[in-house]
């Protein structure tokens, strides 16, 4: 029987189009779900679909659909908790710190006198990063006392109150690169370098991928991250550390452009043959 | 397609989205005509050539346009 798929999305990226092409030759079945349009009624029975993929790149509606679906029965990539851990920074670090992962040194704080005394007591200098985000956006390198002041006001007085949650995380002296590997279930598909003069590599901010031959100690990080947060087709970010490599966060809705160019793996076609996996059981 | 989820359980599937021939649309900015493939998905950002707005397909049959949203804050991968 053929699996009856929902795609999940509003925009339309490479990403996407790669995943919708990859479907259609596959002579898959599909159906997309525009989030501007979609209405999820709690309690109601569940859809037609045997899986649904999401692909949005809003983490609320991401979060909240996934979870629905997911009571309603309707088994999604990735999974409503997966979303919920993925999306949220101090989630993330918790679930991996608690799978015996290695992770940068980091502190919450929740008023600016507190989040002080951390960064003190890390040492500068250190990021600040917001409890949820992506692309690399609003992250802050703390060099000394008079910035950490600085941002931490503006942050409590400028942003939402999720702005005065302060994640800070030690500021690890990477080599201009990080390591992006992307996870399929237990399995490692590939990684990548991003490379960037910035200390923040993320191709969204302009950092050029690169191949990156797997190693053991890639596979057993990015697979043993991806669990720590409940499995699924996942972007694992990992920071070379002098003292070794450190998991930095785990990305839900994967990004894959640039790591399809730099590997010639066929990422779409394999999270094609992972949905079709997810719907048969 | 939309899907709708009903308290009695019913699936409601509103609207499919056609595959689109048109080649191209007025920008909703400055009206200059903006070329497209012919293949292009409902959800798609194209720049206007003419203005340089970034703008996005809300609808395939016509072709219809609008600037496409600022990013906000819980936008991301």
């Amino acid at each position: 029987m053929t699996a009856r798929i929902g795609v999940l999305c509003g925009r339309v990226r490479v990403e996407e189009k790669a995943l919708f092409l990859a479907l259609r030759r596959r002579g898959a079945t599909y159906d997309r779900l525009d989030e501007e349009q979609v209405r999820l009624s709690i309690g109601g029975l569940a859809p037609a679909f045997d899986v649904v993929l999401d692909r949005s790149i809003h983490h609320g509606r991401s979060m909240y659909a996934l979870t629905i679906l997911n009571q309603a029965g309707v088994p999604t990539v990735n999974s409503g908790r997966v979303a919920q851990v993925c999306g949220d920074k101090i989630l993330t670090s918790v679930a991996l710190q608690a799978a015996g992962l290695p992770i940068p040194r980091t502190t919450v704080a929740f008023t600016r006198e507190a989040a002080l005394q951390a960064i003190e007591a890390m040492g500068y200098p250190v990021v600040l990063k917001p409890m949820v985000g992506s692309w690399g956006r609003l992250l802050a390198k703390i060099n000394d006392r008079d910035a950490a002041e600085a941002v931490l006001e503006h942050k409590e007085t400028l942003g939402s109150y999720q702005h005065g949650i302060f994640y800070i995380q030690e500021f690890v002296d990477k080599p201009q690169r990080d390591i992006r590997a992307l996870v399929i279930e237990d399995r490692l598909v590939g990684a990548i370098y991003r490379r960037a003069d910035h200390w923040i590599t993320n191709t969204a901010r302009g950092g050029d991928a690169h191949p990156c031959p797997p190693s053991p100690a890639i596979e057993r990080l990015a697979v043993g991250a991806a669990r720590a947060v409940g499995g699924g087709f996942l972007a694992v970010d990992l920071l070379e550390h002098k003292e070794g490599m450190l998991v930095n966060e785990v990305n839900y809705t994967p990004e894959f452009r640039g790591f399809s160019e730099a590997t010639g793996i066929d990422v779409a076609d394999q999270v094609v043959d992972y949905l079709e996996a997810v719907a048969a059981n | 397609m939309i899907l709708a989820l009903t308290n009695t359980g019913d699936v409601l599937f509103a609207e499919v989205i056609p595959m689109s021939t048109a080649t191209s649309a007025t920008c909703p900015e400055c009206e200059a005509a903006v070329p497209l493939k012919g293949d292009v998905e409902k959800g798609e950002i194209v720049p206007c050539p003419d203005c340089g707005a970034e703008l996005e397909v809300i609808e395939q049959d016509p072709i219809t346009l609008r600037l496409a949203p600022a990013e906000e804050e819980d936008w991301g991968e």
